[in-house]
């Protein structure tokens, strides 16, 4: 454990989504080692903001506790950097070593537009989940609860699926910066459940219709995604987001809606 | 009666149904006027906020069919902080058959919060408390489950039976989720607009009525005028008063604030709630504190060494030199006492000096005996992703070495005051989940937070905001270009305005950090009235330093944080001083509110029934130093006030 430790920082600047971005570098001392990675950077804030010279840097975050997927960026080249199943918020400057150069930048994809520096808007996430990634139940016509029995192993599959955070980093690490884990995790915690099941057909075919419209690319298994995700979803879950699409297609005898 | 000159103005009409408890939700409904389906594509109600009580209410009043317009602050609805809740959501579902009840729950709840909240608010809760579950679960939210397939339930603190419905820990995650669904199958239907990044700066008043918002596109930069004939603010609570507490850092008070500058009252600011069991602070650079939920109460047992100053590390303090303080004080619910018990308790023992690790600031939480009683494999199941994320923080495997927790603050009572209809103190603004202040009372139970929001948003106001708009006209889009917005809008220009131009010499996180740590000095865990009268007069000094000496970096034409920040922390700061006047009005301790002049001779909240069993209702003046109190008194006409006991 050290209190002391320099940090070498590069940094990608970017004004704008139209403007051409760039890294920078900078220094940090007195960094200690029971600090988050996103403290390192907001000590790095105060630091610009007393000294008046450029404007901080800007990058998202709320929770701080890695579960509103608010945050990440990319370090040095991983998303979420080095600790596996480990959102940027929670990564913490133990990891690193005292004169280390570390790399931080956006995620990098078509369909995240940069807004400024490491913040990037996700906002096609929510058009996919909105193309059918919920079950359509009206308040106030459910029937008891405990009147739809479900095995612990099958709620429990759908609980692991359900659990994605909708950060984007496995959009980040994929090569062909496809969102198939996101939208996989989706299909997959209602294929695991009797609830839905009526529009399974409709909720896969839209999904991905939506997925394809976005920009992202597709998923050719390099298993990438499921290294990054800080929620640890299985790519185990992409195999069933085929499943479900194979039969809605192999149905309705189209693979779109 | 207080010292404090204070004016008081006319008592509150909380607007309660005729009847018995129990029936006056049904009679309240078979009474209200109802919009008819063809009217009701006429009206457009702006929901503010999107997390549980917000994205609950945007989905449920878009089925009816109501226009609905849905803003975030986030890039997107699913960020809202109702993500981060741990544990569960309570409900009288009597599943365990163990002797559940709405009656039970309603009790529960009312005594929890020390006899502060209104019962015929907490009565309907308990009531719909049962229809969320089943709502929830039909919506696909994969709650745990026994190997027949049945619901899982675990218990929760302030309560003798198991009614807490849970998804590992990750219950606000699962619930939030479900209603985010719920609202994008409307946004997908077209009756729910959604706008993501805006704050809502603030309200709209046209002849005494709420008629819309302003609000700053946080990545334009630009000022945003919207009109509508409802507005429901579901911004949750006031926490990050404080500098360090468990709320998301993006959590903030300024939506509420502002409405409460136009008219709205807010009711009981004094109480909140601080959480026993969090990680401890392990620097000054720290930004928040992380909560560990109390679920982890049912199988960890808290302890302290016997001996003051005892700095052995925990594995070699042997048995009979450890104190199972919560154990031996309160035997009929050890570990599982309410919130505020188990944090004065961790307070008291620090104090004493037998507090562990470096600071001395923390306690154990130990599993060491129930992974002996159940196994590890159980402990895990029930507990993994908190413990990996306790060893991520701290760098220790809580599987082997016990935890090291502190309280800190986690929720607040206190809110917008609301009627029975949900309704604040301006007509057409109305305030759900954690943003009002009404079913908690002095201190909530654990898994109620998740509930009410829900109660409110699901099943509460989708009946009472009918009976508001039936009959009213409808406010057209076109009103947002009127002069009254046009108004609000040139005031909030000039804040901002103001905000960069002062050029001064100290970040908005230094000023933060100072206004914070004297709201947790002197009006945090314990309050006294020499503190209270301290913090007010230093307050409105360091309100006067902010206003001439921030500096607030870049400029308002895009994304830029620290002038977002810069403009919550100005309202932090007047905030802050009503919170420590309400403290100190109220000459009791009760709940969350522990004024060291006021306990029993154990050490336990002293309340007095007879000056103080009201909620307070502060109206905004133009003086920060003198607002105006409007008592609501509050009835007991079935749960009798008693001296709270957990032993």
């Amino acid at each position: 454990m050290s209190d002391n430790m320099r940090m070498k920082l590069k940094i990608w600047r970017q004004k704008g989504p139209n403007s051409p971005g760039a890294f920078r570098d900078y220094e940090l001392d007195n960094v200690s080692s029971h600090m988050s990675f996103l403290e390192m950077l907001d000590v790095l804030n105060e630091k610009l903001i007393k000294e008046g010279k450029e404007d901080p840097v800007e990058y998202d975050y709320d929770c701080r506790e890695g579960i509103c997927g608010t945050c990440g960026v990319v370090v040095d080249g991983v998303a979420h950097g080095p600790v596996r199943r480990t959102a940027t918020c929670q990564l913490h400057m133990r990891t690193f070593r005292d004169g280390d150069t570390i790399t931080i930048e956006p995620w990098r994809s078509e369909a995240f537009p940069v807004i400024k520096d490491l913040v990037v808007d996700r906002s096609a996430f929510d058009r996919i989940i909105q193309a059918g990634g919920y079950v359509g139940v009206n308040t106030g016509c459910a029937q008891d609860a405990n009147s739809i029995p479900i095995g612990k192993e099958e709620a429990d599959k759908s609980f692991f699926a359900a659990a994605c955070i909708g950060c984007g980093a496995c959009v980040a690490a994929c090569p062909n910066a496809s969102a198939s884990l996101f939208v996989a995790a989706k299909i997959s915690q209602y294929a695991h459940l009797p609830q839905g099941k009526p529009e399974a057909t409709r909720r896969a075919l839209r999904m991905i219709e939506q997925m394809d419209a976005e920009g992202f690319g597709n998923c050719s298994n390099h298993a990438e995604c499921e290294a990054v995700c800080p929620k640890g979803i299985s790519i185990d879950n992409i195999a069933v987001m085929r499943r479900e699409y194979l039969k809605a297609a192999l149905k309705t005898g189209s693979a779109t809606i | 009666m207080s010292k404090l000159n204070i004016q008081e103005g006319s008592p509150l009409q909380a607007h309660l149904p005729a009847g018995h408890v129990s029936e006056k939700w049904d009679n309240y409904k078979a009474g209200i006027k109802v919009v008819n389906p063809a009217n009701k594509r006429k009206y457009t109600v702006l929901v503010i906020g999107t997390g549980l009580a917000g994205a609950s209410a945007a989905a449920s009043l878009a089925e009816m069919g109501y226009n609905v317009k849905a803003f975030c602050i986030s890039d997107s609805p699913r960020r809202a902080h109702s993500i981060a809740a741990q544990g569960g959501i309570n409900a009288a579902k009597n599943y365990q058959n163990d002797g559940d009840s709405i009656w039970r729950l309603f009790y529960d709840t009312v005594k929890g919060g020390d006899f502060r909240a209104r019962e015929s608010n907490v009565y309907r809760l308990a009531q719909v408390s049962v229809s969320i579950i089943d709502q929830c679960v039909a919506q696909g939210v994969p709650f745990a489950r026994e190997y027949g397939g049945m619901l899982s339930n675990r218990s929760f603190g302030g309560a003798q039976v198991s009614r807490t419905f849970y998804a590992a820990g990750q219950t606000g995650q699962q619930l939030l989720l479900g209603a985010y669904g719920a609202m994008m199958r409307q946004v997908d239907a077209g009756k729910v607009q959604l706008f993501t990044y805006r704050e809502m700066l603030d309200l709209v008043v046209v002849d005494g009525v709420a008629q819309g918002v302003v609000m700053r596109n946080l990545k334009t930069g630009e000022l945003e005028s919207y009109a509508g004939d409802a507005v429901l603010l579901c911004t949750g609570g006031y926490g990050n008063v404080y500098f360090l507490s468990t709320n998301a850092m993006n959590s903030n008070a300024t939506a509420a604030w502002r409405c409460h500058k136009r008219g709205a009252y807010f009711a009981n600011p004094c109480f909140t709630q601080i959480h026993p069991t969090c990680i401890p602070v392990s620097g000054d650079y720290q930004s928040k504190l992380t909560l560990m939920s109390e679920s982890l109460r049912n199988d960890g047992r808290v302890w302290v060494p016997k001996k003051a100053g005892d700095k052995r590390p925990p594995e070699q303090i042997p048995e009979d030199e450890r104190d199972y303080y919560l154990e031996r004080r309160y035997p009929s619910f050890g570990n599982l006492v309410p919130r505020d018990v188990a944090s004065r308790n961790a307070k008291a023992v620090c104090d004493e000096g037998r507090g562990v690790g470096e600071s001395g600031l923390a306690v154990y939480l130990d599993f060491a005996e129930s992974i002996q009683r159940l196994g590890l494999k159980t402990v895990e199941d029930r507990y993994n992703n908190l413990f990996e994320m306790y060893e991520r923080i701290t760098g220790e495997n809580p599987y082997k070495v016990p935890m090291r927790i502190y309280p800190a603050v986690h929720y607040t009572m206190g809110g917008l005051w609301v009627d029975y209809n949900l309704m604040t103190t301006i007509p057409g603004l109305f305030a759900l989940g954690e943003a009002n202040f009404s079913d908690h009372g002095a201190n909530r139970l654990g898994a109620s937070a998740l509930m009410q929001g829900l109660a409110d948003g699901y099943f509460v106001v989708p009946y009472t905001i009918g009976d508001y708009l039936a009959g009213k006209a409808p406010v057209k889009a076109e009103a947002a270009k009127g002069e009254a917005f046009t108004q609000v809008r040139g005031e909030i220009q000039g804040q901002i305005d103001k905000l960069l131009s002062i050029k001064g010499t100290r970040t908005v996180m230094e000023l933060y950090r100072e206004l914070g740590l004297k709201m947790w000095d002197y009006v945090g865990m314990s309050r006294t009235e020499e503190g209270l009268k301290k913090v007010l007069q230093e307050i409105p000094k360091l309100r006067e330093e902010f206003w001439n000496n921030v500096r607030i970096p870049g400029d308002a034409d895009g994304w830029n944080k620290n002038l977002e920040f810069a403009s919550r922390v100005a309202d932090f700061l007047e905030l802050g001083e009503l919170m420590a006047l309400d403290a100190l009005y109220r000459e009791e301790s009760c709940g969350g509110h522990f004024r060291e002049e006021y306990q029993t001779e154990e050490g336990e909240a002293q309340r007095n029934d007879e000056a103080y069993s009201y909620a307070a209702a502060w109206e905004y003046t133009g003086n920060f130093a003198q607002p105006v109190l409007h008592k609501e008194p509050l009835e007991f006409e079935n749960v009798k006030p008693s001296q709270r006991s957990y032993k």
